[in-house]
């Protein structure tokens, strides 16, 4: 029970992690790849700021008679991760609408198709 | 947490793009709220402006200038989803050597992190220690960060804007203006949106907050003043030259306070000879390169923006 309690944060984290993953390797729609990404991006996030949480901790604002603080430092790690995530996503959807305008789809397959691999 | 697993799932399933944007806004939005359950209040705000807000609206450009539906893909779904079991099997394999949540004695409450909660007050001064460690014991972190931000706003302009000269262009933008709702309700909250990002950004030292996130708010306002106003007359209020120009006026302000602090005799970005207290020099080196980064993550984001909305009237032109 203890260690089910324990790690239950992160094991969602893997199960989300392994969503993100799927979509990534196994559906062909270039969008929905970046959507994966992000969701595999959004675990890795989840994952560092469980672990800077303390039982009993508070915000890490420093106020007048709170002694126990959570760990500040995955906060401010995963803070600008999230910014520069954002912008990598903005760069990756401007590749794919230029991908589109050449290849007219952003189907995996199709891509594939008239590029003559596979 | 079982929303969010929720949500996941239904992303992989839904073949309809629309339906499976809007989703991963809600799952940016809840994950927001666990953040805050889990003490970070600064990751919530961002995950909460950024994720639900301005990724959400990028990709839905995206969807306007590519197509709607998803093609079932051809090859099967086995291999994939085996590969998938069996990382994922080897990773909760290895969670049972992780020390249980929450635990105070986890090795990663007993590296740098204590000195960051017990000195920051009277080194730097300022009560939001994420604060404090962003921009001043990792300032030089955040620098790299702000660059890559500014990198990646490059790219994008690159690779779909227009540089040079823009010739007038003919074709209207699209706009919302006929709708009398949206427009009186955008009046009245676009400047309380705008006034909610000073805040942000000024108050970051003593509350949740800080350059990045005022800087997504903030672009948040002007891009719903686009969207249903039309991108042309947002870029009345703020032309495309001064957002580029903004752009890097933002990253220099940044590396050129390190370059002030060097001069002075200090470190790069030790803001101590700032001022004759080292706790007031402090103070203003985290407010200048807070400044700097808002700037930069504004127009980043603007610039990224009007380059999408753009992209069908440029798209028309290179046509002809």
């Amino acid at each position: 029970m203890n260690t089910f309690l324990g790690l239950y944060n992160y094991w969602i984290v893997i199960v989300l992690m392994m969503t993100g993953f799927y979509i990534v390797i196994a559906q062909g729609n270039l969008i929905k790849k970046v959507v994966g990404l992000n969701i595999f991006q959004t675990s890795v996030i989840i994952l560092y700021v469980s672990m800077g949480k303390v039982k009993d901790g508070a915000a890490p604002i420093l106020t007048d008679g709170i002694e126990i603080y959570s760990n500040p430092l995955p906060h401010v790690l995963m803070l600008t991760a999230i910014v520069v995530g954002v912008a990598t996503t903005a760069l990756a959807l401007a590749l794919i609408v230029r991908i589109y305008e050449d290849y007219g789809s952003i189907e995996e397959d199709d891509i594939h198709k008239q590029d003559g691999s596979f | 947490m079982g929303i969010l697993v929720v949500t996941g799932l239904s992303i992989v399933f839904i073949r309809d793009l629309f339906a499976v944007v809007i989703l991963f806004g809600i799952y940016s939005l809840v994950s927001a709220s666990f953040f805050v359950n889990l003490d970070a209040v600064d990751v919530a705000l961002t995950e909460a402006a950024v994720g639900a807000g301005i990724s959400t609206v990028l990709m839905l450009g995206t969807l306007a200038l590519t197509s709607r539906r998803e093609k079932k893909s051809s090859h099967g779904s086995t291999l994939p989803l085996m590969v998938v079991v069996v990382t994922g099997g080897a990773l909760i394999y290895a969670t049972l050597d992780m020390p249980y949540f929450s635990d105070p004695s986890d090795p990663i409450h007993h590296h740098v992190a204590p000195r960051y909660i017990q000195q920051s007050g009277e080194e730097i001064g300022v009560p939001n220690i994420v604060t404090s460690v962003l921009g001043s014991y990792r300032g030089f972190d955040t620098l790299g960060e702000t660059v890559v931000i500014f990198a990646a706003g490059l790219g994008v302009l690159s690779l779909l804007g227009r540089f040079g000269k823009r010739p007038e262009i003919a074709l209207p933008s699209p706009s919302m203006s006929h709708h009398l709702i949206l427009r009186v309700i955008a009046k009245a909250l676009i400047p309380l949106i705008l006034l909610y990002g000073l805040y942000i950004q000024f108050h970051g030292d003593y509350g949740p907050g800080g350059g990045f996130q005022a800087g997504v708010i903030f672009a948040a306002a002007i891009i719903l003043y686009a969207i249903i106003f039309s991108t042309e007359s947002a870029q009345k209020v703020i032309s495309p030259f001064v957002i580029h120009l903004l752009m890097s006026a933002g990253v220099l302000l940044f590396a050129g306070v390190g370059v002030v602090t060097m001069l002075l005799g200090g470190n790069f970005l030790g803001y101590n000879v700032l001022a004759h207290d080292p706790v007031h020099g402090q103070h203003y080196g985290i407010l200048l390169i807070e400044l700097g980064v808002g700037i930069t993550v504004t127009s980043v984001m603007l610039s990224i923006f009007f380059d999408f909305s753009d992209r069908k009237r440029i798209r028309s032109i290179e046509e002809q």
